[in-house]
């Protein structure tokens, strides 16, 4: 593992010089001492990854380009929405439907030409992550879920590269510096994700739209003091952010010598699967009655799909099924469920489906298990409601 | 009195309140004052065998109680407990739905 004084050495020693246009840009840069035209020299040559380029991405992103630092990955496979416009600036009304990734490149390029772009348009993943990671310095999580969290830090831990941590709920962040060479790592923090279902979710929960913006600079904060080996990083602190009450805490953070991934004795020893580590996981059953199965008929759901209730239809047949009759259900095949829970909303009221019941059945005893508290079974499958509800629809 | 602060997405089984007074000489005896008061944190802070959940980190005052004495922790007046849970941004805990 490079320690970050081998890293800033790196850094330093590699091209960097200075035209006198980027001199012009870097003026109130580089006459401060804490910068200077060493310090911005550090800045071209330093790489950094931004996972993401959504609520957190977007400061982050926009500000390490205005900086002039050198290289700035971006990893994302999403595209604009509407609802992304409230706290993630990068974006504008214009870029709604187009790739994140081509909407933050368009916008980061007519900020600063000299840095050097390089996209990834990939969901990051066990497969992909470890050499995406090895061509950058430093990694900025900008991820927005437990899976991704996980890999990052796990990764960043495994190729010793400095993990730039923000997190976001509602009103709350947290930022920190982690999987430093002798700092914490995230695990040290948090050895396990909570249960799908546990915490409400931000669907349902919402976020500040100015939240992302504030954490998001304290990540690229400490990216550039990161960089630049000025300052006091964030390492083995956990900074709290209250923007309703406007505070700011910090708490310690120690790296925990039984870590899985960092300790002494680790057994993180390659990445794993993060969607069934975040979905599934022993230890912490379920807060559901265990045993009690919750049904709805296929009056019931048809009253409520009228209603326009916020009903999500979880179809567990097989592909060849769905094609022959289907209610508009997202389909997981039974046994795929447990390895694609992560696709499902635990914030939402799941009715899951099959033929006749009984195969849906073990589906919401399954997720009653991983935590999901609004799920149900659709009493007698998809027959019934052919056969009382749609007489059109065939049957098999 | 030691003070409990709840994270906000745990607020909604506190009755909305960011800050709660308890009684307690020690974390353990706080918490326990704590989901006395509010019965429904209880599931959210500890697992069916009494054990505060993994996800869940507690604070006295700016220090991890795993490193303290945990539970046992004796508290002065004026300590602050925080609840600080994993949060995981746009969409807290749970994972998206696929586009």
């Amino acid at each position: 593992m490079a320690t970050l004084t081998e890293v800033n050495s790196k850094i330093a020693e590699s091209d960097s010089t200075l035209n006198n246009d980027e001199i012009l840009r870097y003026s109130r840069h580089l006459i401060m001492p804490e910068v200077g035209m060493a310090g911005q020299q550090k800045l071209k040559a330093a790489k950094v990854l931004c996972i993401g380029a959504g609520g957190l991405g977007s400061p982050l992103a926009l500000y390490l380009t205005a900086a002039g630092v050198g290289t700035l990955g971006l990893v994302d496979f999403d595209v604009v929405d509407y609802t992304n416009l409230q706290r993630q600036i990068i974006h504008t009304t214009a870029d709604v439907g187009r790739k994140k990734l081509d909407s933050a490149v368009d916008k980061l390029k007519a900020i600063n030409p000299f840095v050097k772009l390089k996209t990834f348009d990939a969901r990051l993943s066990s497969a992909n992550a470890l050499e995406l990671f090895r061509d950058f310095d430093f990694i900025a999580d900008g991820t927005d879920n437990f899976p991704t969290r996980y890999l990052v830090n796990d990764a960043c831990v495994l190729t010793g590269k400095p993990n730039i941590y923000g997190s976001i709920f509602r009103f709350e962040g947290q930022a920190s510096v982690f999987a430093t060479e002798n700092g914490p790592c995230y695990r040290c923090l948090y050895p396990e994700p909570p249960p799908p279902g546990l915490v409400p979710s931000c669907a349902e929960g919402g976020v500040l739209g100015i939240l992302p913006g504030l954490v998001g600079v304290i990540q690229a904060t400490e990216t550039i003091k990161m960089i630049l080996g000025q300052g006091d990083p964030l390492i083995g602190r956990l900074l709290l952010v209250d923007a309703l009450g406007m505070k700011f805490r910090e708490l310690k953070l120690r790296k925990n010598p039984d870590c899985p991934a960092c300790g002494t004795h680790r057994t993180i020893t390659e990445l794993i699967d993060y969607d069934q580590f975040c979905g599934i996981r022993g230890g912490e059953a379920s807060t559901a009655t265990e045993g009690t199965m919750s049904e709805i008929s296929v009056e019931g759901l048809k009253k409520k799909l009228d209603n326009k209730e916020d009903i999500f239809i979880l179809d567990v047949r097989e592909p060849h099924e769905y094609q022959i009759c289907n209610l508009n259900g997202h389909l997981i095949p039974l046994g795929d469920l447990p390895k694609r829970v992560g696709e499902l909303d635990s914030s939402r009221e799941i009715v899951a489906h099959c033929k006749m019941g009984g195969r849906s059945a073990k589906a919401v005893t399954f997720l009653q298990q991983s935590g999901f508290k609004k799920v149900s079974n659709l009493t007698g499958g998809i027959t019934a409601w052919a056969e009382r509800v749609d007489p059109k629809m065939p049957k098999y | 009195m030691p003070q409990i602060q709840i994270p906000s997405p745990l607020r909604q089984y506190s009755g909305k309140q960011s800050t709660v007074d308890v009684a307690g000489d020690t974390v353990g005896e706080a918490l326990t004052g704590l989901i006395t008061q509010h019965p429904e944190l209880k599931r959210h802070l500890y697992n069916e065998d009494g054990k505060l959940r993994a996800f869940v980190n507690v604070y006295v005052n700016d220090e991890d109680m795993r490193y303290l004495q945990k539970e046992a922790t004796t508290l002065k007046d004026g300590d602050t407990i925080s609840i600080v849970p994993s949060i995981a941004g746009g969409r807290g805990s749970a994972p998206s739905i696929l586009r």
